[in-house]
């Protein structure tokens, strides 16, 4: 199963949630993501060896993905 | 999956990208600054010493003033790192839930000591916070302090904002650093010196794993 998640003022929010063959949950979870990244989040897939990828196109195949906003210098 | 380059950074083209050889050129420069502090304050203070022995205690006072510039410097790194405090209920718990499952086994015990979460990378170890990051550089003997925050992250759970900057860093550990704003760089005992004693511990794991 995979998630697609945003940090936010709740600590998180599931956006969507998808697995292997369920084309109709990925279709839905393509659609947040879009919207997600058009109000200025930005996306981090989590690799298995533990680090992150920046990505502009939902990674189908990834366990988890993250929807965070930028950062700054302070 | 598309290329490591973190977007904040990519905005910043006037920024030179931090790397192995800046970070040291850096250090060296933070290291010529303390000295030329020392020097400044303590050769008058030496010289007054060898003029009138009976003006130590005002040779002291002077020398004290150059020591105070030097912890004032180490206090504002050691300040900026700002560890995320223990969870109550709500938004935070969850929050720390989420980052206790991205830093993994290895680090949630320390992040539930200390308020840090510790991560290791390429330019050395770095133990992250809500508003800033210290990098311990290989060696254990050397850190540097960034400032370093969710741009709009007022309404955010602590560990939320830490999630953010341990995403940041994992995407790209150069971009990360030079998105980052620098406010200290020296000795780790200068900035161990200045932090809380339960963050303290963090620095300690943090050399171990950079030596």
């Amino acid at each position: 199963m995979s998630r697609l998640i945003r940090l936010d003022r709740a600590g998180h929010t599931d956006l969507a949630s998808w697995t292997a063959g369920d084309e109709e949950a990925q279709r839905a979870a393509v659609e947040v993501f879009r919207r997600e990244l058009d109000d200025g989040m930005l996306a981090s897939a989590t690799l298995p060896d533990g680090s992150a990828e920046v990505v502009r196109e939902l990674p189908l195949d990834a366990e988890l993905v993250v929807m965070r906003r930028p950062i700054a210098g302070g | 999956m598309e290329s490591a380059v973190l977007a904040e950074a990519a905005a910043m083209p006037w920024r030179r990208r931090v790397s192995e050889r800046s970070l040291h050129a850096e250090g060296r420069l933070w290291t010529l600054w303390s000295a030329g502090v020392l020097l400044t304050f303590g050769l008058p203070a030496a010289l007054l010493i060898w003029i009138e022995p009976l003006a130590a205690p005002a040779s002291a006072i002077f020398l004290g003033h150059g020591l105070a510039v030097l912890h004032v410097q180490a206090r504002r790194g050691a300040k900026g790192v700002k560890p995320i405090g223990a969870a109550t209920e709500g938004p935070q718990r969850t929050a720390l839930g989420l980052l206790g499952d991205l830093v993994g086994h290895r680090s949630r015990d320390l992040l539930e000591r200390t308020g840090l979460a510790l991560e290791p990378g390429r330019l050395g170890t770095w133990l992250i916070g809500q508003e800033g990051a210290i990098l311990v550089r290989p060696g254990g003997h050397r850190v540097h302090c960034f400032c370093v925050r969710v741009g709009e992250g007022d309404d955010l759970p602590p560990a939320d904002r830490v999630a953010h900057l341990l995403l940041a860093l994992r995407e790209d550990e150069e971009g990360f650093a030079t998105v980052a704003n620098r406010n200290f760089s020296g000795a780790s005992w200068r900035l161990r010196m200045q932090l809380p004693l339960h963050t303290q511990g963090a620095l300690r794991s943090a050399r171990v794993v950079a030596s």
